[in-house]
């Protein structure tokens, strides 16, 4: 069957038209739990104790980390977030007068791209206090939620044979449970880093901003990152100063899911594609008289030539 | 105030209170209780005391009566009502004796029993008697009436320099012989007065025990390590240490875990509460603790053997916050001659591929 530029056209736009499913590319706005809690860490009240990471570790029961020249283990000294920290001070030094202290842990996003991007929900989200926690009997390993973070969150447990992966989880399951507070939050000396309800502890960002205007860089980090965290920061510095991205305001793993979830809606993308594809080869078959005919020919050119060759 | 007042040895008003508030803060209790704590104090109803020393130095006894706040004699004539006390007591032989089972017959089942000093069980106890009776015999008939027993030191708490290897007598703690009696162990080489002064002054003013940690000690004296409140903690923090004694390190005062503080492992009050009544104690001084409130520190390990933290923290330097730049990506000039050599190599490659296919047509259109 020879196929006509009209049929080509036709069977093209038939096609198109079921590809072309509209969706649009711009999330939607998200909006936290009034319930959602999460913990506010005021750098310029910090003053690096380091409280919050020994009661951490106490608490979820981490292990210390050995510093290279300190034969007699007699610190922990975590350099950054690993499978032994879930939280740590850091510090910032402009020079010799102005330095400042952050705290590095879990920002609890309101739209978490790790919860996102686990293939069997290990990670996951609570729906009322939207803390973000691991559950290590899900997991596969495939730690797809390091590379979706974008904070560089979890950390995962690379000397050990069944490994988990290990982030904050605002004490979930130990001192949240018990005292119904974080370890760090409980335990910090001078407030810099409180704990409540995501709402109260904006409020209260507010508030702090109005109220002493020169002692802060006038932006909340996590109000708006990423779609908004549970975790909310102050600082008297720029906090890429302090180690944090430029981010964007829209949630990414918003936008992926939004794009996934309408092309599987209801199945029907695949279905379209399948069913054009079936279509296409439906109409490029050969009838059974086409074949029977093409045969003919075929024995007759074998004739043909056999015949030619008795001949010479 | 009366004859009978706390402190009849000429104490001000000032001073009282002082002490009074001082020992309800070191008991834990609100600030509000330090009058009562004063009410219990200056009460006629004196608790009987009963002290016992057994295997041991006197020690404990030395350290108690060189409390100032109060001093000795308002401590056994006022505060307490000291029946017996082999040191302190003027009676003795006979006459000692008889205080003895005069304060017990009348005050069965009220008094406190105090003991010095461990047990030697070995032999039938021979290697300590006092009128003929051996030590277990006279803890066992004494104790049989206390209302609760205080273990004084390390020796009638854990057993101390008598039991540690390879302990002849067979000595074993006093506390570990008492097993129908609550028992208040407050270990110490010699204890600090103040948390035997504490401990009793509790007692008479809640009329009941003050929390005990698994060890049978007050939690209010022996709740938290000696580390945690000791004045050398920044140094051991920033890494500062003596090596030796008398070194520069030394001198400065830097901390003294190198040179075998067990600080990091013994539970007591010493760095808060210091001795003497002057705020020392004996790593003000320069030697590090020798863990004597621990049953399983001093006598068992080395005086100047490092002990490992198990309850490591942090040091006292931080990581950076600002991310440190990446490798350096390649400069201008690198790229360029890269990308020279890169495109000359393109180029040349190019130019042979297109000389190849030439020859093929040409062989082609010869056929």
């Amino acid at each position: 069957m020879k196929k006509t530029r009209r049929d080509f056209l036709k069977s093209a736009a038939v096609g198109s038209a079921f590809l072309a499913t509209p969706f649009s590319l711009h999330a939607q706005d998200l909006k936290a739990n009034d319930e959602a809690v999460g913990m506010l860490y005021d750098s310029t009240l910090c003053v690096g104790c380091k409280a919050c990471v020994t009661r951490c570790k106490q608490v979820n029961d981490m292990a210390a980390v050995d510093a290279p020249n300190d034969g007699d283990r007699i610190w922990d000294s975590p350099v950054d977030l690993d499978y032994r920290t879930r939280n740590i001070i850091k510090l910032y030094k402009e020079d010799e007068k102005y330095f400042a202290y952050v705290k590095h842990q879990c920002m609890h996003c309101i739209k978490p791209a790790c919860v996102s991007a686990c293939p069997v929900s290990a990670m996951q989200k609570e729906d009322e206090r939207g803390i973000v926690f691991y559950d290590k009997n899900k997991c596969i390993g495939c730690r797809y939620c390091q590379v979706a973070c974008a904070f560089n969150i979890p950390k995962f447990e690379w000397p050990e044979s069944y490994p988990k992966i290990v982030k904050c989880d605002l004490c979930k399951f130990t001192n949240l449970k018990l005292k119904n507070e974080p370890a760090c939050c409980e335990t910090c000396p001078t407030g810099a880093v409180i704990y409540g309800k995501r709402k109260d502890l904006l409020a209260e960002a507010k508030n702090r901003l109005v109220a002493s205007p020169a002692k802060y860089t006038g932006e909340i980090y996590g109000e708006h990152e990423v779609g908004g965290t549970n975790v909310l920061y102050l600082a008297g510095t720029s906090f890429q100063n302090l180690g944090f991205a430029e981010l964007e305001h829209e949630s990414a793993a918003m936008m992926s899911e939004h794009i996934q979830h309408t092309l599987y809606k209801g199945f029907i993308a695949p279905v379209a594609l399948y069913g054009f594809l079936a279509l296409v080869a439906l109409k490029n078959r050969k009838s059974a008289h086409q074949v029977e005919e093409q045969k003919k020919v075929a024995t007759e050119i074998v004739e043909k030539v056999e015949k030619d060759g008795e001949e010479s | 105030m009366s004859d009978n007042s706390f402190f009849s040895g000429g104490i001000n008003r000032r001073e009282f209170l002082r002490l009074s508030a001082g020992l309800t803060a070191m008991m834990g209790l609100p600030y509000s209780m330090h009058t009562k704590v004063a009410e219990a104090a200056v009460a006629d109803d004196r608790p009987p005391v009963i002290w016992l020393h057994f295997q041991e130095c006197t020690g404990c006894s030395e350290s108690l009566i060189r409390s100032g706040h109060p001093d000795t004699a308002s401590l056994i004539l006022d505060l307490i009502s000291l029946d017996y006390h082999e040191t302190l007591m003027i009676g003795s032989g006979h006459q000692a004796e008889e205080s003895l089972h005069k304060s017990m017959k009348n005050n069965w089942g009220k008094y406190i029993l105090v003991v010095e000093g461990a047990v030697p069980m070995a032999e039938n106890g021979i290697y300590c008697k006092v009128a003929g009776k051996t030590a277990a015999d006279s803890l066992k008939e004494v104790s049989e009436g206390a209302a609760a027993v205080i273990c004084i030191g390390t020796c009638s708490s854990f057993g101390g320099v008598q039991a540690a290897a390879p302990n002849p007598t067979g000595a074993v703690s006093a506390a570990s012989l008492i097993t129908d009696k609550p028992v208040i162990n407050i270990p110490g080489c010699p204890p600090s007065p103040y948390n035997l002064l504490a401990t009793i002054l509790y007692y008479l003013t809640l009329k009941k025990l003050p929390k005990l940690d698994k060890l049978n000690r007050p939690e209010f004296a022996y709740g938290r390590r000696i580390h945690e409140h000791c004045e050398r903690r920044p140094h051991f923090d920033a890494g500062r240490f003596a090596e030796q004694f008398g070194d520069e390190g030394h001198s400065q005062g830097y901390c003294l875990y190198k040179l075998g503080c067990k600080g990091p492992v013994t539970h007591a009050n010493c760095s808060v509460q210091r001795f003497n009544d002057v705020g020392v104690w004996p790593v003000s001084m320069g030697h590090p603790c020798i863990g004597c409130t621990e049953p399983d520190v001093m006598f068992h390990t080395s005086i100047y053997d490092k002990v490992q933290i198990h309850e490591v923290t942090p040091p006292d330097f931080y990581p950076n916050a600002k991310p440190s730049k990446r490798g350096k990506g390649a400069d201008p000039l690198t790229t360029a001659v890269v990308g020279m050599f890169a495109g000359a190599g393109i180029g040349a490659s190019a130019m042979m591929a297109k000389k190849l296919p030439q020859e093929g047509e040409d062989e082609e259109d010869k056929t």
